[in-house]
């Protein structure tokens, strides 16, 4: 059961990644993985939510090239993870370029600051199953 | 019977307001306003015989209360509906049942934007959402050029088929007096413009001009005693996907596959009995979706069925024949003028780039990252 008046799903997700971890939750009741972070699973209503910690690996379901004037190109890319949810991200460490379908990528934090919460961001995994 | 009836109301009235670069000042309820005098001089009612009014806009929160003050009008029934760009699809789905019910018998639904003057920026703010706008996409294009490299991806699609959709949208273009858009456009200036969102150039995404357009419905009874030949609402379906592009569960299939098969089903008529097609075209990927969706190819063939000129002046099938969003006009919330095109298609009234016989013509509105798919199809007093 969420308390909304104690902790919010946003919270909780923000929690873990300034541990270094990007957490998901699943549905006990629909035996599924979702995202983004909810106070109640979609479809049933379930409040039946566990919180997981992401192994973190994932792979690019699609991906585009953003050119801001006066700025390198950035990558915005969405990815499937292996637990079986999908969000929003970025892959770094290589050219925006260089990101493709299909790549298998590994999640890190992207700190934040006073401005901006923190936030996954990810890297080339290689091959890694 | 229950539901919404094929042919139970009319449109008697169809106009744009100014279009292009308004002057300096000039608000988006003046061009409502502007427009619904318009659409009512175009059937011959008067502003007291409007008694349904539905808005939606960025730039105005509270639309029909805006409208309904500028005129200074008491409709009995309204609605302000926004799920972006095909919101006024589903005004006239919800006009439909409030005249069939009898709540009221002359709906207008109107729309104006002065994104051009002001920004889009300050026209379309967006909403901060914590799981996407830390990576800084270029929303929406971004989202499209997403379900864009997807496609690409999984059946093929090449960027020389996403520049046919702008080349064929030119080509219209310069048979509507009304468009933006003046110039000859060929594939390669598409692909060699400048790159925005991969793989989109800005040629591969609509216009940010000011405009707004309203149109008159109202009971087949009264249609038939007003100035203009009746365009009957033969069939109407909508759906909402998701808000955000990270809900869309797969990016190379669209709502307009619900929605198309609900207004086909409405209508009683299939793909193959459409003359002309008015596709919401934010983007050169839009009319490749929605042609596969809609039932005109098979899912994954949109790339190869615009290619060669299939949509273009003298093609195949006749899409977009205003020159649509990407080169006739695009205000922001392009769905309502998508209706106006198809409306006078069946009318007759489109001069050189006026489509045969066209007895039956299908608009479908997009809204938000493809996120609302809204199909409406209207038919001559032929089809009833």
């Amino acid at each position: 059961m969420t308390d909304l008046t104690k902790q919010s799903p946003l919270g909780v997700y923000v929690e873990h990644l300034n541990k270094g971890e990007l957490a998901y939750q699943f549905s006990k009741d629909d035996n599924k993985a979702f995202f983004y972070p909810r106070a109640i699973a979609p479809e049933s209503g379930s409040e039946n939510i566990e919180w997981r910690v992401s192994k973190g690996l994932g792979t690019v379901y699609t991906t585009t090239v953003v050119y801001y004037k006066g700025e390198q190109p950035l990558n915005v890319a969405m990815i499937d993870m292996d637990e079986g949810y999908r969000l929003m991200s970025r892959v770094e460490d290589i050219a925006a370029e260089q990101v493709k379908i299909g790549m298998r990528v590994k999640f890190k934090v992207h700190p934040g600051d006073d401005k901006a919460l923190p936030y996954p961001v990810f890297t080339p995994a290689g091959d890694a199953k | 019977m229950s539901g919404l009836k094929k042919g139970s109301i009319a449109v008697v009235g169809a106009a744009e307001s100014d279009l292009g670069l308004v002057a300096q000042h000039t608000t988006p309820v003046d061009l409502m306003a502007q427009a619904t005098m318009r659409a009512l001089d175009d059937c011959g009612l008067k502003l007291k015989d409007i008694d349904g009014l539905f808005v939606a806009a960025t730039q105005v929160r509270m639309g029909p209360m805006s409208l309904a003050e500028y005129l200074r009008i008491k409709p009995k029934v309204f609605d302000g509906t926004q799920i972006g760009g095909s919101s006024f699809m589903t005004h006239v789905a919800h006009a439909q049942m409030a005249i069939q019910l009898g709540l009221c018998e002359v709906a207008v639904i109107a729309y104006g934007s002065t994104q051009r003057s002001v920004s889009r920026a300050a026209a379309s703010p967006r909403e901060f959402n914590p799981y996407e706008t830390p990576y800084r996409p270029i929303l929406p294009i971004s989202a499209y050029a997403m379900a864009a490299a997807r496609h690409m991806h999984q059946y093929g699609t090449k960027r020389e088929h996403l520049a046919e959709v702008a080349v064929a949208a030119r080509k219209w273009a310069l048979l509507n007096p009304k468009a933006w858009e003046k110039e000859p456009l060929t594939i390669e200036q598409v692909i060699n413009a400048r790159m925005v969102s991969y793989p989109f150039t800005v040629r591969d995404c609509c216009l940010v001009v000011d405009g707004g357009g309203a149109i008159v419905l109202t009971s087949v009874a009264k249609a038939k005693t007003l100035k203009k030949k009746p365009v009957y609402v033969l069939g109407i379906g909508e759906t909402l996907s998701h808000a955000n592009i990270s809900s869309l569960p797969d990016f190379t299939v669209t709502g307009a596959s619900v929605s198309g098969a609900q207004a086909f089903k409405m209508a009683g008529i299939k793909p193959k009995d459409v003359n002309m097609l008015s596709l919401y075209d934010a983007f050169t990927i839009n009319p490749i979706l929605f042609l596969e969706d809609l039932g005109f190819c098979p899912k994954g063939e949109g790339g190869r069925f615009v290619s060669g000129g299939a949509i273009a002046p003298g093609g195949k099938l006749a899409v977009n024949t205003s020159g649509g969003g990407l080169s006739y006009c695009h205000p922001g919330m392009y769905g309502l003028l998508v209706m106006i095109e198809a409306i006078r298609q069946v009318r007759g009234e489109c001069g050189d780039r006026q489509v045969k016989n066209c007895d039956v013509a299908l608009a479908h509105g997009n809204g938000g990252v493809l996120s609302s798919q809204c199909t409406v199809i209207f038919g001559s007093e032929n089809t009833l």
